[in-house]
């Protein structure tokens, strides 16, 4: 009995003194705090894309809140974390708001810049790379410069083809790129933020 | 009476039958919209996917310009510009050290105080209790109203209607004498951004929406956002191999449906412009 109750203080203190350095830099990153989930899963439950995910959101946090290399590595290279749309429903429904939505656009950062992007999830990253570029380069997004630039970036060459002619008899395929008159400020401002980084 | 208006940049193109929608019921309602110039993409999903400082920077840009134009209150039709012009007006307001760092991005300096509104709010607040003396034709039909995510969440910094089960769509839908069905999939995510770089996604999320929705006896889905429009009426092909059927349920914006009960031609709508035709209407 008394070992018991040892082992159990001593898990005890160690949770209470544990500030480890995962869970300080999501705080200090996104404010999220994920030493306050104790699993109850609701976040998995309510996720319509857990299914499809190698690891899905409560799994994602328990795994941060080990604190072990291995597993924010793991982390990282997930899929999981480029198929998160942030449609902010685990927030919704956390009965200790643990901002996950905010947690995945940090991690989705992270996975970037330490060169882990899962290869499953070349094409979800490409697609965002493809929407900057055409914002950055005209200040609104082109549907078609996008679409063109994602094309070349992951070879999908004939997906959607079969949709033009018929965007075209509706009015929506516009081959001109809307621009704004201040280019110039736009390309400052993704100067001093992504492509400074 | 003059409002801000920020159409965003699937207006311009995919959904531009919303755009078409959205000022010919401002214009039947006598409401001048104020488009706020050289506004410039707010980043959508691709901007806070990659990068907090551009998903600040970009709906920052949009702010202080319209400040500086006069324009006190801006009506954001596209839930994800809304969201994004949202959640970052309320970050940086929390956090005066990032507004001055997004200040300096930006070159521009700005309260960051202009009123944003969806385009439920912009109806609710200026043209609801006036739809009923303007109605020339019901719209009496059995329909389902999908609010999708970014309407409505993340409710803290949102605030608009029930984060679990919204009413305020069903509510409009009931004044213009439509019956609005109950159904499961009201705020279920329809596979947004990922339309293009996963399609087999799309279909399956949006696949499952459009069934219950079907399954409810519903003849059209009413949606106030051009992601989840695009996704359930452009992907209906992808939709209905997921289903198994060929599904005939339209997609219609809100204002579609409030501008065809208050006499505002279908063509001047945009209605010709969905890919699931809208002939039962």
């Amino acid at each position: 009995m008394g070992a018991i109750k040892s082992h159990i203080n001593t898990i005890i203190l160690n949770e209470s003194i544990m500030k480890h350095a995962t869970a300080e830099s999501i705080r200090e990153a996104t404010g999220a705090d994920i030493d306050k989930c104790y699993q109850c899963g609701k976040c998995t439950a309510g996720c319509v894309l857990a299914d499809n995910m190698d690891y899905p959101s409560s799994m994602i946090i328990r795994m941060l809140q080990t604190d072990d290399k291995e597993n924010y590595k793991k982390v990282l290279s997930s899929e999981a974390i480029w198929l998160c749309q942030n449609c902010e429903n685990c927030i919704g429904r956390c009965p200790k708001e643990v901002d996950i939505p905010k947690i995945m656009d940090y991690l989705r950062a992270e996975s970037i810049k330490e060169g882990l992007v899962s290869p499953k999830a070349k094409s979800v990253l490409s697609f965002y790379r493809s929407f900057l570029d055409s914002v950055k380069m005209s200040g609104r997004l082109s549907e078609l410069v996008m679409t063109i630039d994602f094309k070349l970036r992951t070879f999908h060459l004939w997906q959607d083809v079969k949709l033009v002619p018929s965007m075209l008899a509706k009015g929506k395929l516009k081959f001109i790129p809307e621009s704004i008159k201040d280019t110039k400020g736009i390309k400052i401002l993704f100067k001093k933020t992504i492509t400074s980084k | 009476m003059k409002i801000g208006f920020y159409p965003g940049c699937s207006l311009q193109g995919t959904a531009r039958e919303y755009n078409e929608s959205v000022k010919a019921v401002a214009e039947a309602f006598d409401i001048d919209l104020k488009e706020i110039e050289d506004w410039n993409c707010c980043g959508a999903s691709a901007a806070h996917s990659v990068n907090k400082d551009l998903s600040l920077a970009l709906p920052a840009r949009i702010l202080a310009l319209a400040e500086k134009q006069g324009i006190d209150e801006v009506v954001v039709p596209c839930a994800a510009c809304f969201n994004r012009l949202a959640v970052a007006q309320y970050e940086l307001n929390e956090d005066a050290a990032k507004k001055a760092e997004t200040e300096n991005v930006i070159e521009m300096t700005f309260n960051n105080k202009v009123k944003i509104i969806n385009v439920i709010q912009f109806i609710d607040k200026y043209i609801k209790d006036k739809i009923a003396d303007k109605m020339t034709r019901k719209f009496e039909h059995k329909v389902v109203c999908y609010y999708g995510c970014l309407l409505i969440r993340p409710h803290k910094i949102i605030g608009f209607d029930r984060v679990e089960d919204p009413m305020s769509m069903d509510e409009l839908m009931t004044t213009i004498g439509a019956s609005s069905l109950d159904w499961g999939f009201k705020t279920e995510c329809c596979g947004a951004s990922l339309s293009i770089a996963r399609t087999d996604l799309v279909a399956k999320l949006s696949g499952n929406i459009i069934k219950d929705a079907t399954e409810r006896g519903a003849e059209a889905i009413i949606v106030a956002c051009p992601m989840c429009h695009s996704n359930l009426d452009m992907r209906r092909p992808q939709i209905d191999e997921y289903v198994g059927k060929e599904i005939p349920t339209p997609v219609i914006y809100i204002t579609q449906a409030i501008g065809l009960a208050v006499g505002v031609a279908p063509e001047k709508l945009g209605l010709q412009r969905h890919f699931v035709k809208v002939n039962t209407l």
